[in-house]
C-alpha cells in the first residue's frame, strides 16, 4: 500500500491542471476530471480523537453523478457529511485535510457552515418532512434566506424539478407526513432544490423506499443531472452502477483492530464495475465480501 | 443406587396448589390493590371533607358574592356563621402574583432549556440541568425567610422603586406601576414564586424540547438554517404544546405556593391594581390567620381552600393532558 | 425535463455574504448570548440562597443550638432541639405509612394493573402531586384535628398525603425499568407471581425506589403549610404521639423570620441551614443511588 507523498502541501488551490490526486487505482481518474466541483484533499475525519476516516483525497466532477459504494462504516456516510460541514453538528467531530469547493476550502476559519449549506443542499437516509404543509416545507429554505420574491412559483418549479408536482398540486396545504415514504422522500428533494443548490448530497436516499418508490428516485436522479451535481452515498452497488457517471470504493482498514474507513478505487463507474483495478473492489462487486 | 425420591404414579391434582399457595397470590392482589385505591380514596375524602365544612359557608354568603366581593369581616363565632366573607381580594392576590411569576419564569425557563439542549457543551449538560433543578429542593420557608430578610432588601425592593419611579407616572399604565413601594407586596412575592417554579417548568420544557427528531433539526441545518432559526422553526413550533402544558403546572404551583407567599406578599385583606400593593393571596390568608380564626371562620377558611383547590386542579388537569403525549416526565423537579 | 446543463452559474465566494444572511448570522449570535445570559440569570439564586443560609445561620449554628430548646423573646442562643425532634417524628411516621402503601400501589399499577382503573388512579395520582399542601392541611384539620386535637399524629398524616403521590408515581416509574424477561425467568422457574414481585422485581428495583423515597422524605421534611394546620407548633420538646401541638424546623423558621428580634432571625437562618443540609444531602444522596444504579 503506498502512501500519498506527504510532502504534498494542504492549502495548495489545486489547479485544472493534470495531476494525479489518488494513486491507488489504475486509471487515475482525476486526470478526466475537467470541471470539478469539490477537490478532497488528505481528509482525515476524527470522531472524539478516533480516526474514522483516513486521507480521503478526490475531485467529484461537475454535473455528474458521483457514487460513493463501499461496506458499512467505511466512511462514505461520514464524508459525505464532511462535503457540506455537517459534521460540525456532531460533538467531537473533527476534520483535517481540505476540501475545496469551486476552489474555496470550506473548512478555511472565515467561511460560515450555514452558507455552505446552503449551497450544497442535503436530502437525508430517511425521509425527513416538517411537520407542517407540503408548501411550507418547499418554502422553508426559500424563507430562511429572505427569498420571497416569486415564492409560488418557486414552490411550484421545485415540486417539479422533484416530479411531484403533479401528485400534490390539489394538496399543497396538506401536511408533509401525509404523504407516502416515497413521495415524502421527493418532497425532501424538492425542498433541497427550492434553494436552487449547486449541489446536492444524497446520503443513501433509497435506503428507506420500497422498490417501485426507489427506481422513482433513481429516475429523479437522472433528470436532475446536469442541473446540478450530485453525490450519492450507497450501499446499494446495483444503484450505483444505474445512475452514477463516477464510482468511488471505499473499504474499512482493520489494522490494529481499530476500524478506519478509507478509499480503494476511483474511477468511472463503468470501469469500476467491468474492469476494477483493485481486487477488493472486485471482490465487493462481485459479491464475495462485505 | 437410589435418588432418594419415589417415583409414584401421575396423579392429575399435583398441579393443583395446595396450603398457603391457595391464597397467598389473591392476597398480595389484594393488598395491592387496596393500596391502589387508597390514593382515589384519599383524594375523594379530601374534597368530601373539605366541601361538607365549606358549603355552609357558600350558602349564607352566596357562592356568587363569595368569590366576587372583596370584604372580609371574619366573625367569632361558634356555631353560627355572623361575618361577611367575600374572598375576591384573595384571590386575586393569587392570581397577580402567580401571573407575575409566570411572565418572568416562562420566558427564562424556555432560554435555559434552550441553552442547556442546544448550545452548552454535551459534558455540562447534565449538570448545569441539575443545578437548576436543585432549587426545586429548596424548602419553600427557606425561599420565604431568604426572600423577606435577604432578596428583597438587596435587589426587589430597589428594582421594584426604581420600576416604579420610572414608570408610576406613565399614563393608563402607570396605575400598575403605583407607589408607594411596600417592603412586601405581589411583585415581590411573584419573583420568588418565579424562582421557585422555574425548574419545574425547564425540567419539562428541556425533556420536551430534547424530543425534537434528530434528522429535522438536521434538515433544517441543511438549508443552511442558524442556530437561532433552528431552535425558532424546528424545535419550539414542535414544542409548543409541551411548553404550555409546563407552564401550566408551573402556574398550578405558583398558584397553590403557600409559606413563601404568605411572608412575602404583604398581609391587607385588600386588592389593589398595582403590582406593589400589598395584598394576600389565597393559601397565605389561610396560613395567617387561620391560627387566630374562630370556628366559624375556619369554615370560611376551608371555603377559600376549597376554592382555590378547584382553581388549581383544573389548571393541572389542562397541564396533565397536554403533557401526557410526551409521557411522563421522571425529573425530581416534576414531582 | 431535458437532461441539458443549466447555464453555467459563476460561482460566488462563500465569503461573499448578503446582508440579509449576516443579519440572520448575528441575530443567530445575539441570541445565543441571551441564552447564555439567561443560563447565568437561573443558576444565580440557588448559590445566593446557599451562600446567604450558610453566611448567617453559620454562626447560630452548633451544640447549643442542636440541643437547646428556643428561649423567649430577644434571649440570645438556644436552640430548635423541639423542631428537630418533631420534625424527625412526624416525618419518620410519614414515612412509614406512605412508603409501603405508596410502593404496594405502585406495584398495583405496573404488575396487576390493567383497564381503565389504572389509568384513573395513575391520572388523579398526578393531580394529586399538584394538590396545595395548604389544602392537604385543611383537609386534615377538617376530617381529624377538630376532634382529637392537634398532634405529631395528624402532623404526619398530613405529610404522608403530600409523599403518597409522588412515591407512588417515583415507584411505578422504576419497578417499568425492570426488564420483562427477568419476570418471565422467575415464572419460568415456578415461582408465583408474589414470589416474582417480592423476590425479583423489587430486589431489582430497589435503588431506585430508595431514590423516589429519599425525595418524597425530604420534600416531607421541607413542609410547612400541612404542618401549620395540623402540628400547630410548640415551645417545647414534645415527645406525646397525639393531642399536643408540636413543632417542627419549618414552623420554627417561619415564625422566627418574623420575629422582629436579630435574635429570632438569627436562629430562622440556622433552621434554615439545618434544613437545607437535610434537604440537600437526601437529594444528592439519591441522584447518586439512582445514577450509580442505573451504570
Amino acid at each position: 500500500m503506498t502512501d500519498p507523498d506527504p510532502e504534498s502541501a494542504l492549502d495548495a488551490r489545486p489547479g485544472l491542471q493534470k495531476r494525479t490526486v489518488y494513486e491507488m487505482g489504475t486509471a487515475p481518474v482525476s486526470a478526466e476530471v475537467g470541471a470539478a466541483v469539490f477537490d478532497v484533499e488528505h481528509v482525515d475525519v476524527r470522531y472524539g480523537g478516533n480516526l474514522a476516516v483516513r486521507d480521503i483525497s478526490l475531485r467529484i466532477p461537475k454535473g455528474e453523478i458521483t457514487a460513493l459504494i463501499g461496506p458499512s462504516g467505511c466512511g462514505k456516510s461520514t464524508l459525505l457529511r464532511c462535503l457540506n460541514r455537517m459534521n460540525d453538528l456532531i460533538d467531537g467531530a473533527s476534520v483535517e485535510g481540505s476540501i475545496f469547493y469551486h476552489g474555496e476550502n470550506i473548512y478555511a476559519p472565515e467561511v460560515d457552515p450555514a452558507e455552505v449549506r446552503r449551497r450544497i443542499g442535503m436530502v437525508f437516509q430517511k425521509p425527513n418532512p416538517f411537520a407542517i404543509s407540503i408548501y411550507d416545507n418547499v418554502a422553508f429554505g426559500p424563507r430562511l434566506h429572505g427569498l420571497k420574491k416569486g415564492l409560488d412559483d418557486r414552490v411550484e418549479k421545485a415540486l417539479r424539478q422533484a416530479a411531484l408536482w403533479d401528485e400534490v398540486k390539489d394538496k399543497l396545504n396538506d401536511s408533509g407526513l401525509a404523504l407516502s415514504g416515497g413521495q415524502q422522500q421527493r418532497l425532501c428533494i424538492a425542498r433541497a432544490v427550492a434553494l436552487e443548490p449547486d449541489v446536492i448530497l444524497m446520503d443513501e436516499p433509497a435506503s428507506a423506499l420500497d422498490p417501485i418508490s426507489t427506481l422513482a428516485i433513481e429516475d429523479l436522479m437522472r433528470q436532475l443531472r446536469g442541473h446540478f451535481s450530485i453525490v450519492i452515498v450507497t450501499h446499494n452497488m446495483q444503484q450505483a452502477a444505474r445512475v452514477s457517471d463516477r464510482t468511488a470504493f471505499f473499504t474499512v482498514d482493520m489494522q490494529k483492530g481499530i476500524r478506519v474507513g478509507e478509499l480503494v478505487e476511483y474511477d468511472r463507474t463503468e470501469t469500476i464495475f467491468t474492469n476494477a483495478g483493485d481486487e477488493r473492489t472486485e471482490a465487493y462487486i462481485t459479491g464475495r465480501f462485505g | 443406587m437410589s435418588l432418594g425420591t419415589e417415583q409414584r404414579p401421575f396423579d392429575p391434582t399435583d398441579l393443583r396448589a395446595t396450603g398457603s399457595a391457595r391464597w397467598a397470590d389473591p392476597l398480595f392482589r389484594t393488598i395491592s390493590f387496596a393500596a391502589g385505591i387508597s390514593v382515589l380514596l384519599v383524594l375523594g375524602l379530601m374534597i368530601g371533607s373539605t366541601t361538607l365544612d365549606a358549603l355552609p359557608v357558600f350558602q349564607y354568603q352566596g357562592l356568587v358574592s363569595f368569590f366576587t366581593t372583596s370584604e372580609w369581616n371574619a366573625g367569632s363565632s361558634r356555631n353560627e356563621l355572623t361575618g361577611t366573607y367575600g374572598a375576591f381580594a384573595f384571590i386575586y392576590g393569587t392570581l397577580i402574583s402567580s401571573l407575575i411569576a409566570i411572565m418572568i419564569a416562562l420566558p427564562l425557563s424556555i432560554a435555559v432549556s434552550l441553552y442547556i439542549n442546544r448550545i452548552a457543551p454535551k459534558r455540562f449538560r447534565t449538570t448545569l440541568a441539575y443545578t437548576v433543578e436543585l432549587l426545586a429542593a429548596v424548602p419553600s420557608v427557606v425561599y420565604g425567610l431568604w426572600g423577606l430578610l435577604s432578596f428583597t432588601p438587596a435587589v426587589l425592593l430597589p428594582v421594584s422603586r426604581f420600576l416604579s419611579g420610572y414608570l408610576g407616572d406613565v399614563p393608563v399604565i402607570g396605575r400598575i406601576f403605583e407607589g408607594p413601594v411596600p417592603n412586601t407586596n405581589y411583585f415581590i412575592a411573584g419573583n420568588v414564586l418565579a424562582i421557585m417554579i422555574l425548574p419545574i417548568i425547564t425540567a419539562i420544557a428541556r425533556e420536551v424540547m430534547a424530543q425534537t427528531p434528530a434528522d429535522q433539526i438536521d434538515a433544517a441545518y441543511g438549508m443552511g438554517a442558524t442556530d437561532w432559526e433552528v431552535m425558532r422553526k424546528v424545535i419550539l413550533r414542535r414544542s409548543f404544546p409541551g411548553i404550555v402544558g409546563a407552564s401550566m403546572l408551573g402556574l398550578g404551583r405558583a398558584l397553590g405556593e403557600t409559606i413563601a407567599v404568605a411572608m412575602l406578599i404583604g398581609g391587607q385583606q385588600r386588592w389593589g391594581i398595582s403590582i406593589f400593593f400589598a395584598g394576600q393571596s389565597m393559601a397565605g390568608h389561610i396560613a395567617s390567620t387561620f391560627q387566630d380564626a374562630a370556628p366559624e371562620t375556619v369554615n370560611a377558611l376551608i371555603a377559600v381552600g376549597v376554592g382555590l383547590f378547584v382553581i388549581t386542579v383544573i389548571v393541572n388537569m389542562l397541564a396533565r393532558v397536554l403533557v401526557w403525549r410526551i409521557g411522563r416526565v421522571a425529573g425530581d423537579a416534576a414531582l | 425535463m431535458s437532461a441539458t446543463l443549466s447555464p453555467e452559474r459563476e460561482h460566488l465566494s462563500l465569503r461573499t455574504i448578503d446582508p440579509y444572511t449576516r443579519r440572520r448570522k448575528q441575530r443567530s449570535r445575539f441570541v445565543r448570548g441571551l441564552l447564555l445570559a439567561a443560563m447565568v440569570v437561573a443558576v444565580i439564586p440557588l448559590f445566593l440562597i446557599l451562600i446567604e443560609v450558610v453566611r448567617r445561620g453559620w454562626p447560630a449554628m452548633g451544640w447549643e443550638f442542636l440541643t437547646q430548646v428556643q428561649p423567649s423573646g430577644r434571649t440570645p442562643g438556644g436552640g430548635y432541639v423541639h423542631g428537630i425532634i418533631g420534625t424527625f417524628y412526624m416525618v419518620g411516621f410519614a414515612t412509614l405509612i406512605s412508603v409501603p402503601v405508596g410502593i404496594l400501589a405502585a406495584i398495583y399499577l405496573v404488575e396487576y394493573g390493567r383497564g381503565p382503573l389504572t389509568g384513573i388512579i395513575r391520572f388523579f395520582t398526578d393531580v394529586m402531586t399538584g394538590v396545595p399542601s395548604v389544602f392537604v392541611g385543611l383537609f386534615i384539620y377538617a376530617l381529624l384535628v377538630r376532634q382529637i386535637g392537634f398532634g405529631a399524629f395528624v402532623g404526619g398524616l398530613g405529610l404522608s398525603v403530600m409523599m403518597l403521590p409522588i412515591i407512588v408515581r417515583s415507584s411505578e416509574e422504576m419497578l417499568r425499568l425492570v426488564p420483562e424477561d427477568q419476570r418471565a425467568a422467575s415464572a419460568g422457574l415456578g415461582a408465583r407471581k408474589w414470589q416474582t414481585i417480592m423476590k425479583v422485581v423489587l430486589p431489582t428495583a430497589a435503588p431506585g425506589l430508595t431514590t423516589g423515597a429519599m425525595l418524597a422524605v425530604a420534600r416531607a421534611a421541607g413542609e410547612t403549610a400541612v404542618l401549620l394546620l395540623t402540628a400547630l407548633g410548640s415551645l417545647q420538646v414534645v415527645n406525646q404521639f397525639q393531642g399536643q401541638p408540636i413543632a417542627s424546623i419549618t414552623l420554627l423558621v417561619y415564625r422566627g423570620a418574623r420575629q422582629p428580634f436579630a435574635e429570632g432571625q438569627q436562629r430562622a437562618w440556622a433552621g434554615a441551614l439545618f434544613l437545607m443540609v437535610m434537604v440537600l444531602l437526601l437529594t444528592l444522596s439519591a441522584r447518586y443511588i439512582s445514577s450509580r444504579s442505573r451504570r
